[in-house]
Protein backbone atom coordinates (compact mmCIF):
# COMPACT_ATOMS: atom_id res chain seq x y z
CA UNK A 1 0.00 0.00 0.00
CA UNK A 2 2.82 2.38 0.75
CA UNK A 3 3.92 2.03 -2.85
CA UNK A 4 1.17 4.28 -4.15
CA UNK A 5 0.66 6.52 -1.15
CA UNK A 6 2.08 9.40 -3.21
CA UNK A 7 -0.97 9.10 -5.41
CA UNK A 8 -3.07 10.45 -2.54
CA UNK A 9 -1.48 13.91 -2.79
CA UNK A 10 -4.20 15.31 -5.05
CA UNK A 11 -7.08 13.99 -3.00
CA UNK A 12 -5.35 15.23 0.14
CA UNK A 13 -4.82 18.70 -1.33
CA UNK A 14 -8.56 19.11 -1.87
CA UNK A 15 -9.80 17.40 1.30
CA UNK A 16 -11.05 14.29 -0.47
CA UNK A 17 -9.61 11.73 1.93
CA UNK A 18 -11.45 10.14 4.80
CA UNK A 19 -10.06 10.65 8.28
CA UNK A 20 -8.04 7.46 8.35
CA UNK A 21 -6.41 8.02 5.00
CA UNK A 22 -5.76 11.61 5.92
CA UNK A 23 -3.92 10.58 9.08
CA UNK A 24 -1.96 8.01 7.16
CA UNK A 25 -1.02 10.47 4.45
CA UNK A 26 -0.03 13.13 6.97
CA UNK A 27 2.30 10.64 8.57
CA UNK A 28 3.78 10.11 5.15
CA UNK A 29 3.95 13.86 4.47
CA UNK A 30 6.07 14.35 7.56
CA UNK A 31 8.75 12.28 5.89
CA UNK A 32 8.32 13.08 2.21
CA UNK A 33 9.43 16.53 1.12
CA UNK A 34 8.49 15.72 -2.43
CA UNK A 35 4.87 15.10 -1.47
CA UNK A 36 4.81 18.24 0.66
CA UNK A 37 5.94 20.32 -2.31
CA UNK A 38 3.45 18.58 -4.56
CA UNK A 39 0.57 19.17 -2.17
CA UNK A 40 1.50 22.85 -1.95
CA UNK A 41 1.55 23.19 -5.71
CA UNK A 42 -1.71 21.28 -6.17
CA UNK A 43 -3.37 23.54 -3.61
CA UNK A 44 -2.32 26.50 -5.74
CA UNK A 45 -4.02 24.83 -8.67
CA UNK A 46 -7.14 24.01 -6.68
CA UNK A 47 -7.35 27.62 -5.48
CA UNK A 48 -8.05 28.61 -9.08
CA UNK A 49 -11.31 26.71 -9.13
CA UNK A 50 -13.32 29.14 -6.98
CA UNK A 51 -12.61 31.69 -9.69
CA UNK A 52 -15.31 29.97 -11.73
CA UNK A 53 -17.95 30.18 -9.04
CA UNK A 54 -17.67 33.54 -7.30
CA UNK A 55 -20.69 35.01 -5.57
CA UNK A 56 -21.32 38.29 -3.80
CA UNK A 57 -21.66 37.63 -0.07
CA UNK A 58 -24.38 39.53 1.80
CA UNK A 59 -23.13 42.82 3.21
CA UNK A 60 -24.33 41.79 6.66
CA UNK A 61 -21.87 38.91 6.62
CA UNK A 62 -18.98 41.33 6.29
CA UNK A 63 -20.26 43.35 9.22
CA UNK A 64 -20.65 40.25 11.38
CA UNK A 65 -17.20 38.96 10.57
CA UNK A 66 -15.49 42.28 11.18
CA UNK A 67 -17.39 42.78 14.42
CA UNK A 68 -16.48 39.34 15.64
CA UNK A 69 -12.86 39.63 14.67
CA UNK A 70 -12.61 42.66 16.91
CA UNK A 71 -13.19 40.38 19.90
CA UNK A 72 -10.67 37.68 18.96
CA UNK A 73 -6.94 37.88 19.48
CA UNK A 74 -4.76 36.58 16.64
CA UNK A 75 -2.49 33.70 17.56
CA UNK A 76 1.12 34.64 18.13
CA UNK A 77 3.70 33.71 15.54
CA UNK A 78 5.76 30.67 16.24
CA UNK A 79 8.79 31.84 18.14
CA UNK A 80 11.92 29.79 18.66
CA UNK A 81 12.02 28.23 22.09
CA UNK A 82 14.30 30.37 24.22
CA UNK A 83 17.31 28.47 25.42
CA UNK A 84 16.13 24.99 26.19
CA UNK A 85 18.98 23.13 24.57
CA UNK A 86 17.49 19.71 24.14
CA UNK A 87 20.48 17.56 24.91
CA UNK A 88 19.36 14.36 23.36
CA UNK A 89 21.03 12.05 25.78
CA UNK A 90 18.61 10.55 28.21
CA UNK A 91 18.96 10.06 31.90
CA UNK A 92 16.07 8.27 33.44
CA UNK A 93 16.82 9.18 37.00
CA UNK A 94 16.80 12.91 36.68
CA UNK A 95 13.25 12.97 35.44
CA UNK A 96 11.10 15.20 37.55
CA UNK A 97 13.20 17.80 39.23
CA UNK A 98 14.88 18.98 36.07
CA UNK A 99 11.59 20.13 34.69
CA UNK A 100 11.20 22.90 37.17
CA UNK A 101 13.97 25.15 35.91
CA UNK A 102 12.96 25.05 32.27
CA UNK A 103 9.36 25.56 33.25
CA UNK A 104 10.29 28.71 35.06
CA UNK A 105 12.25 29.80 32.02
CA UNK A 106 9.29 29.05 29.83
CA UNK A 107 7.09 31.05 32.13
CA UNK A 108 9.47 33.96 31.80
CA UNK A 109 9.36 33.76 28.04
CA UNK A 110 5.61 33.69 28.18
CA UNK A 111 5.56 36.69 30.44
CA UNK A 112 7.89 38.68 28.21
CA UNK A 113 6.22 37.85 24.94
CA UNK A 114 2.74 37.67 26.28
CA UNK A 115 2.65 34.72 23.97
CA UNK A 116 0.82 32.17 25.99
CA UNK A 117 -1.48 31.81 28.87
CA UNK A 118 -3.99 34.19 27.51
CA UNK A 119 -7.60 33.36 27.96
CA UNK A 120 -9.28 33.05 24.65
CA UNK A 121 -12.36 34.97 23.84
CA UNK A 122 -15.04 32.42 23.38
CA UNK A 123 -16.14 32.17 19.82
CA UNK A 124 -19.43 33.88 19.80
CA UNK A 125 -21.05 31.97 17.02
CA UNK A 126 -24.50 33.14 16.29
CA UNK A 127 -27.44 31.20 17.52
CA UNK A 128 -28.08 29.16 14.43
CA UNK A 129 -24.60 27.77 14.28
CA UNK A 130 -23.27 24.53 12.92
CA UNK A 131 -24.74 21.17 13.76
CA UNK A 132 -21.86 19.77 15.74
CA UNK A 133 -19.56 21.28 18.29
CA UNK A 134 -16.55 19.06 18.41
CA UNK A 135 -14.89 18.11 21.64
CA UNK A 136 -11.95 20.25 20.59
CA UNK A 137 -14.20 23.24 20.01
CA UNK A 138 -15.69 22.79 23.45
CA UNK A 139 -12.27 23.14 24.99
CA UNK A 140 -11.38 26.05 22.70
CA UNK A 141 -14.57 27.79 23.65
CA UNK A 142 -14.21 27.26 27.37
CA UNK A 143 -14.07 30.63 29.09
CA UNK A 144 -10.93 29.61 30.95
CA UNK A 145 -9.15 28.09 27.95
CA UNK A 146 -5.45 28.85 27.90
CA UNK A 147 -3.52 28.57 24.66
CA UNK A 148 0.22 28.07 24.48
CA UNK A 149 2.24 27.35 21.35
CA UNK A 150 5.79 26.11 21.33
CA UNK A 151 8.17 25.61 18.47
CA UNK A 152 9.60 22.12 18.22
CA UNK A 153 12.57 21.97 15.92
CA UNK A 154 10.90 23.26 12.77
CA UNK A 155 7.43 22.18 13.79
CA UNK A 156 5.12 23.38 16.49
CA UNK A 157 2.84 22.13 19.18
CA UNK A 158 -0.11 24.05 20.55
CA UNK A 159 -1.93 23.26 23.74
CA UNK A 160 -5.32 24.60 24.62
CA UNK A 161 -6.12 23.67 28.18
CA UNK A 162 -9.24 24.19 30.22
CA UNK A 163 -9.18 23.70 33.96
CA UNK A 164 -12.94 23.77 34.23
CA UNK A 165 -13.28 20.93 31.72
CA UNK A 166 -10.09 19.15 32.80
CA UNK A 167 -9.30 18.66 29.15
CA UNK A 168 -6.65 19.78 26.79
CA UNK A 169 -6.42 19.95 23.03
CA UNK A 170 -3.00 19.14 21.67
CA UNK A 171 -2.30 20.11 18.07
CA UNK A 172 0.97 19.28 16.45
CA UNK A 173 2.28 20.36 13.11
CA UNK A 174 5.51 19.35 11.43
CA UNK A 175 7.08 17.68 14.43
CA UNK A 176 10.46 16.16 13.59
CA UNK A 177 10.13 12.53 12.51
CA UNK A 178 11.12 10.01 15.15
CA UNK A 179 13.34 6.96 14.83
CA UNK A 180 11.37 3.73 14.90
CA UNK A 181 10.56 2.62 18.39
CA UNK A 182 10.09 6.18 19.67
CA UNK A 183 6.97 8.24 20.30
CA UNK A 184 6.14 11.68 21.57
CA UNK A 185 4.50 11.63 24.98
CA UNK A 186 2.38 14.32 26.59
CA UNK A 187 2.76 15.14 30.29
CA UNK A 188 1.04 17.36 32.80
CA UNK A 189 3.08 18.91 35.56
CA UNK A 190 0.86 18.18 38.53
CA UNK A 191 1.21 20.63 41.41
CA UNK A 192 1.74 17.76 43.85
CA UNK A 193 2.77 14.72 41.90
CA UNK A 194 5.15 16.26 39.39
CA UNK A 195 5.12 14.96 35.85
CA UNK A 196 2.25 12.60 35.20
CA UNK A 197 1.57 11.03 31.83
CA UNK A 198 -1.61 12.17 30.10
CA UNK A 199 -3.79 9.19 29.19
CA UNK A 200 -3.83 8.74 25.44
CA UNK A 201 -1.02 11.25 25.10
CA UNK A 202 1.25 9.25 22.83
CA UNK A 203 1.79 10.84 19.44
CA UNK A 204 3.68 10.19 16.25
CA UNK A 205 5.32 12.92 14.22
CA UNK A 206 2.20 13.12 12.05
CA UNK A 207 0.23 16.33 12.32
CA UNK A 208 -2.67 15.72 14.61
CA UNK A 209 -5.17 17.31 16.92
CA UNK A 210 -6.34 15.29 19.89
CA UNK A 211 -8.49 16.03 22.88
CA UNK A 212 -7.16 14.52 26.09
CA UNK A 213 -8.57 14.18 29.56
CA UNK A 214 -6.22 15.06 32.37
CA UNK A 215 -6.16 16.74 35.70
CA UNK A 216 -5.61 20.16 34.19
CA UNK A 217 -7.13 21.94 37.17
CA UNK A 218 -4.26 20.67 39.27
CA UNK A 219 -1.49 21.24 36.75
CA UNK A 220 0.90 24.14 36.48
CA UNK A 221 2.30 23.16 33.13
CA UNK A 222 2.62 20.56 30.45
CA UNK A 223 5.41 19.11 28.40
CA UNK A 224 6.28 16.77 25.56
CA UNK A 225 9.16 14.30 25.61
CA UNK A 226 10.41 11.59 23.31
CA UNK A 227 9.87 8.16 24.85
CA UNK A 228 10.23 4.54 23.85
CA UNK A 229 7.21 3.15 21.99
CA UNK A 230 4.42 2.45 24.43
CA UNK A 231 5.31 5.47 26.51
CA UNK A 232 6.87 5.83 29.94
CA UNK A 233 5.52 6.33 33.44
CA UNK A 234 8.15 8.96 34.15
CA UNK A 235 9.88 11.16 31.58
CA UNK A 236 13.13 9.58 30.46
CA UNK A 237 14.40 12.41 28.28
CA UNK A 238 14.53 16.15 28.32
CA UNK A 239 11.37 17.82 27.10
CA UNK A 240 11.21 18.97 23.50
CA UNK A 241 8.50 21.45 24.49
CA UNK A 242 7.25 22.96 27.72
CA UNK A 243 4.01 24.79 28.25
CA UNK A 244 3.23 27.04 31.15
CA UNK A 245 -0.43 26.73 32.08
CA UNK A 246 -0.48 29.00 35.07
CA UNK A 247 -2.94 31.83 34.79
CA UNK A 248 -0.80 34.44 33.11
CA UNK B 1 -6.19 51.61 4.72
CA UNK B 2 -9.79 51.16 3.81
CA UNK B 3 -9.44 51.33 0.09
CA UNK B 4 -10.43 48.19 -1.65
CA UNK B 5 -7.48 46.42 -3.10
CA UNK B 6 -7.71 45.07 -6.58
CA UNK B 7 -8.70 41.47 -6.46
CA UNK B 8 -5.74 39.39 -7.33
CA UNK B 9 -6.84 36.89 -9.86
CA UNK B 10 -5.28 33.51 -9.33
CA UNK B 11 -1.57 33.30 -9.74
CA UNK B 12 -0.20 33.26 -13.21
CA UNK B 13 3.45 32.78 -12.46
CA UNK B 14 5.25 30.60 -10.01
CA UNK B 15 5.83 33.69 -7.90
CA UNK B 16 2.15 34.40 -7.61
CA UNK B 17 0.01 36.88 -9.41
CA UNK B 18 0.39 40.61 -9.31
CA UNK B 19 -1.47 41.46 -6.16
CA UNK B 20 -0.63 38.22 -4.42
CA UNK B 21 2.14 39.86 -2.44
CA UNK B 22 -0.38 42.47 -1.38
CA UNK B 23 -2.64 39.77 0.02
CA UNK B 24 0.31 38.28 1.85
CA UNK B 25 1.06 41.68 3.31
CA UNK B 26 -2.55 42.09 4.40
CA UNK B 27 -2.32 38.72 6.15
CA UNK B 28 0.86 39.80 7.85
CA UNK B 29 -0.76 43.00 9.09
CA UNK B 30 -3.82 41.04 10.19
CA UNK B 31 -1.66 38.76 12.30
CA UNK B 32 -0.67 41.87 14.25
CA UNK B 33 -4.28 42.72 14.89
CA UNK B 34 -4.75 45.25 12.08
CA UNK B 35 -8.49 45.10 11.49
CA UNK B 36 -8.36 47.50 8.56
CA UNK B 37 -5.96 45.22 6.74
CA UNK B 38 -8.19 42.29 7.51
CA UNK B 39 -11.19 44.12 6.09
CA UNK B 40 -9.21 44.77 2.90
CA UNK B 41 -8.25 41.10 2.78
CA UNK B 42 -11.90 40.17 3.17
CA UNK B 43 -12.94 42.54 0.40
CA UNK B 44 -10.34 41.12 -1.93
CA UNK B 45 -11.18 37.47 -1.34
CA UNK B 46 -14.74 37.14 -0.08
CA UNK B 47 -16.47 36.68 -3.44
CA UNK B 48 -14.35 33.63 -4.08
CA UNK B 49 -14.63 32.39 -0.51
CA UNK B 50 -18.37 32.80 -0.24
CA UNK B 51 -18.92 31.48 -3.76
CA UNK B 52 -16.89 28.41 -2.90
CA UNK B 53 -18.69 27.82 0.38
CA UNK B 54 -22.03 28.24 -1.36
CA UNK B 55 -21.09 25.84 -4.10
CA UNK B 56 -20.06 23.16 -1.63
CA UNK B 57 -22.75 23.45 1.03
CA UNK B 58 -25.46 24.85 -1.31
CA UNK B 59 -27.53 26.38 1.44
CA UNK B 60 -26.92 30.16 1.62
CA UNK B 61 -27.39 30.34 5.40
CA UNK B 62 -24.87 27.59 5.95
CA UNK B 63 -22.54 29.08 3.37
CA UNK B 64 -22.52 32.26 5.42
CA UNK B 65 -21.71 30.33 8.57
CA UNK B 66 -18.91 28.47 6.87
CA UNK B 67 -17.51 31.70 5.47
CA UNK B 68 -17.67 33.35 8.86
CA UNK B 69 -15.94 30.44 10.59
CA UNK B 70 -13.27 30.40 7.93
CA UNK B 71 -12.49 34.11 8.15
CA UNK B 72 -12.28 33.92 11.92
CA UNK B 73 -9.77 31.11 11.53
CA UNK B 74 -7.89 33.17 8.98
CA UNK B 75 -7.77 36.11 11.37
CA UNK B 76 -6.72 33.94 14.27
CA UNK B 77 -4.04 31.98 12.43
CA UNK B 78 -2.75 34.64 10.02
CA UNK B 79 0.68 34.47 11.65
CA UNK B 80 0.96 30.88 10.46
CA UNK B 81 0.75 31.78 6.80
CA UNK B 82 4.06 30.85 5.19
CA UNK B 83 4.65 32.66 1.88
CA UNK B 84 7.34 30.15 0.97
CA UNK B 85 4.75 27.43 0.74
CA UNK B 86 2.21 29.13 -1.46
CA UNK B 87 0.14 32.19 -2.20
CA UNK B 88 -2.00 33.95 0.34
CA UNK B 89 -5.07 33.42 -1.81
CA UNK B 90 -4.51 29.69 -1.89
CA UNK B 91 -3.98 29.66 1.88
CA UNK B 92 -7.25 31.50 2.45
CA UNK B 93 -9.25 29.33 0.07
CA UNK B 94 -7.77 26.13 1.48
CA UNK B 95 -9.17 27.09 4.88
CA UNK B 96 -12.57 27.96 3.41
CA UNK B 97 -12.70 24.73 1.46
CA UNK B 98 -11.80 22.63 4.47
CA UNK B 99 -14.51 24.28 6.55
CA UNK B 100 -17.08 23.76 3.82
CA UNK B 101 -16.17 20.09 3.40
CA UNK B 102 -16.23 19.56 7.16
CA UNK B 103 -19.69 21.07 7.20
CA UNK B 104 -21.16 18.83 4.52
CA UNK B 105 -19.49 15.75 5.97
CA UNK B 106 -20.74 16.39 9.50
CA UNK B 107 -24.21 17.13 8.14
CA UNK B 108 -23.92 13.90 6.28
CA UNK B 109 -22.94 12.00 9.37
CA UNK B 110 -26.05 13.36 11.02
CA UNK B 111 -28.33 12.27 8.22
CA UNK B 112 -26.44 9.74 6.25
CA UNK B 113 -26.48 10.32 2.55
CA UNK B 114 -27.30 7.29 0.48
CA UNK B 115 -26.93 6.36 -3.11
CA UNK B 116 -29.58 8.82 -4.19
CA UNK B 117 -26.93 11.50 -4.07
CA UNK B 118 -25.79 10.02 -7.33
CA UNK B 119 -28.66 11.51 -9.27
CA UNK B 120 -29.01 14.67 -7.26
CA UNK B 121 -25.49 15.83 -7.53
CA UNK B 122 -24.02 14.19 -10.46
CA UNK B 123 -22.66 16.56 -13.03
CA UNK B 124 -21.70 19.70 -11.22
CA UNK B 125 -23.84 22.09 -13.11
CA UNK B 126 -23.07 25.74 -13.44
CA UNK B 127 -25.54 27.55 -11.31
CA UNK B 128 -26.44 31.19 -11.41
CA UNK B 129 -23.57 32.13 -9.12
CA UNK B 130 -21.20 30.63 -11.62
CA UNK B 131 -22.85 32.63 -14.35
CA UNK B 132 -22.17 35.77 -12.42
CA UNK B 133 -18.49 35.01 -12.66
CA UNK B 134 -18.61 34.46 -16.38
CA UNK B 135 -17.40 37.94 -17.05
CA UNK B 136 -14.16 37.42 -15.21
CA UNK B 137 -11.25 37.02 -17.53
CA UNK B 138 -9.50 34.81 -15.04
CA UNK B 139 -12.55 32.59 -14.74
CA UNK B 140 -12.47 32.15 -18.48
CA UNK B 141 -8.81 31.22 -18.36
CA UNK B 142 -9.49 28.63 -15.67
CA UNK B 143 -12.41 27.21 -17.61
CA UNK B 144 -10.19 27.04 -20.66
CA UNK B 145 -7.52 25.22 -18.72
CA UNK B 146 -10.11 22.79 -17.41
CA UNK B 147 -10.90 21.89 -21.00
CA UNK B 148 -7.43 20.36 -21.19
CA UNK B 149 -8.44 17.77 -18.65
CA UNK B 150 -10.02 14.55 -19.75
CA UNK B 151 -13.72 14.25 -19.09
CA UNK B 152 -13.11 11.86 -16.22
CA UNK B 153 -10.40 13.99 -14.67
CA UNK B 154 -12.62 17.05 -14.74
CA UNK B 155 -15.63 15.25 -13.35
CA UNK B 156 -13.63 13.61 -10.59
CA UNK B 157 -11.98 16.90 -9.66
CA UNK B 158 -15.24 18.84 -9.60
CA UNK B 159 -17.14 16.23 -7.62
CA UNK B 160 -14.38 16.10 -5.05
CA UNK B 161 -13.66 19.82 -4.84
CA UNK B 162 -17.10 21.35 -5.31
CA UNK B 163 -19.14 18.36 -4.21
CA UNK B 164 -17.09 17.68 -1.10
CA UNK B 165 -17.04 13.98 -1.84
CA UNK B 166 -14.18 11.70 -0.89
CA UNK B 167 -12.25 10.06 -3.68
CA UNK B 168 -13.82 6.70 -2.91
CA UNK B 169 -17.29 8.23 -3.14
CA UNK B 170 -16.27 9.85 -6.39
CA UNK B 171 -15.09 6.50 -7.73
CA UNK B 172 -18.49 4.99 -6.97
CA UNK B 173 -20.37 7.93 -8.42
CA UNK B 174 -18.43 7.80 -11.67
CA UNK B 175 -18.33 4.01 -11.83
CA UNK B 176 -14.56 4.03 -11.73
CA UNK B 177 -12.59 1.09 -10.39
CA UNK B 178 -11.95 1.71 -6.71
CA UNK B 179 -8.72 3.54 -6.19
CA UNK B 180 -8.57 5.22 -9.57
CA UNK B 181 -10.49 8.37 -8.72
CA UNK B 182 -7.61 9.61 -6.59
CA UNK B 183 -5.31 9.28 -9.58
CA UNK B 184 -7.76 11.13 -11.81
CA UNK B 185 -8.02 13.92 -9.25
CA UNK B 186 -4.27 14.22 -8.98
CA UNK B 187 -3.72 14.09 -12.73
CA UNK B 188 -6.43 16.69 -13.22
CA UNK B 189 -4.88 19.04 -10.68
CA UNK B 190 -1.45 18.61 -12.24
CA UNK B 191 -2.80 19.46 -15.67
CA UNK B 192 -4.61 22.47 -14.32
CA UNK B 193 -1.51 23.58 -12.44
CA UNK B 194 0.70 23.23 -15.48
CA UNK B 195 -1.76 24.88 -17.84
CA UNK B 196 -2.10 27.88 -15.52
CA UNK B 197 1.56 27.97 -14.56
CA UNK B 198 0.99 28.12 -10.82
CA UNK B 199 2.70 26.47 -7.91
CA UNK B 200 6.37 26.00 -8.68
CA UNK B 201 6.58 22.24 -8.84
Amino acid sequence: MTSDIHALSGAYAIDALDDIERARFERHLAECGECRAEVDSLREAAALLPETTTAEPPAALRDRILAEVATVRPLPPIVPAADTEPSAESGGSRGRRRWLAPLVAAAAVVAVLGAGGVAWHPWTDESGQGPVTSAADRVRNAPDAVTVTRKVDGGEATIIASKSLNQLVVSTEGLPPLPTGKVYEMWLNDADKGMVPVPGGLMTAADSTVVLDGNVSHATGAGITVEPAGGSKVPTSDPVALFNLENA
Amino acid sequence: MDQIRPVSPGASSSEGAPGAPALGELLRLSSRGDQGAFAALYDATSRRAYGLALRVVRDPAQAEEVTQEAYLDIWRTASRFDPDRGSALSWVLTIVHRKAVDRVRSAEAASRRDVTYHQENQPVEHDSTAEAAEASLEARRVRGALQNLTEVQREALELAYFGGYSHTEVATMLDLPLGTAKTRIRDGLIRLRDAMGVGAA
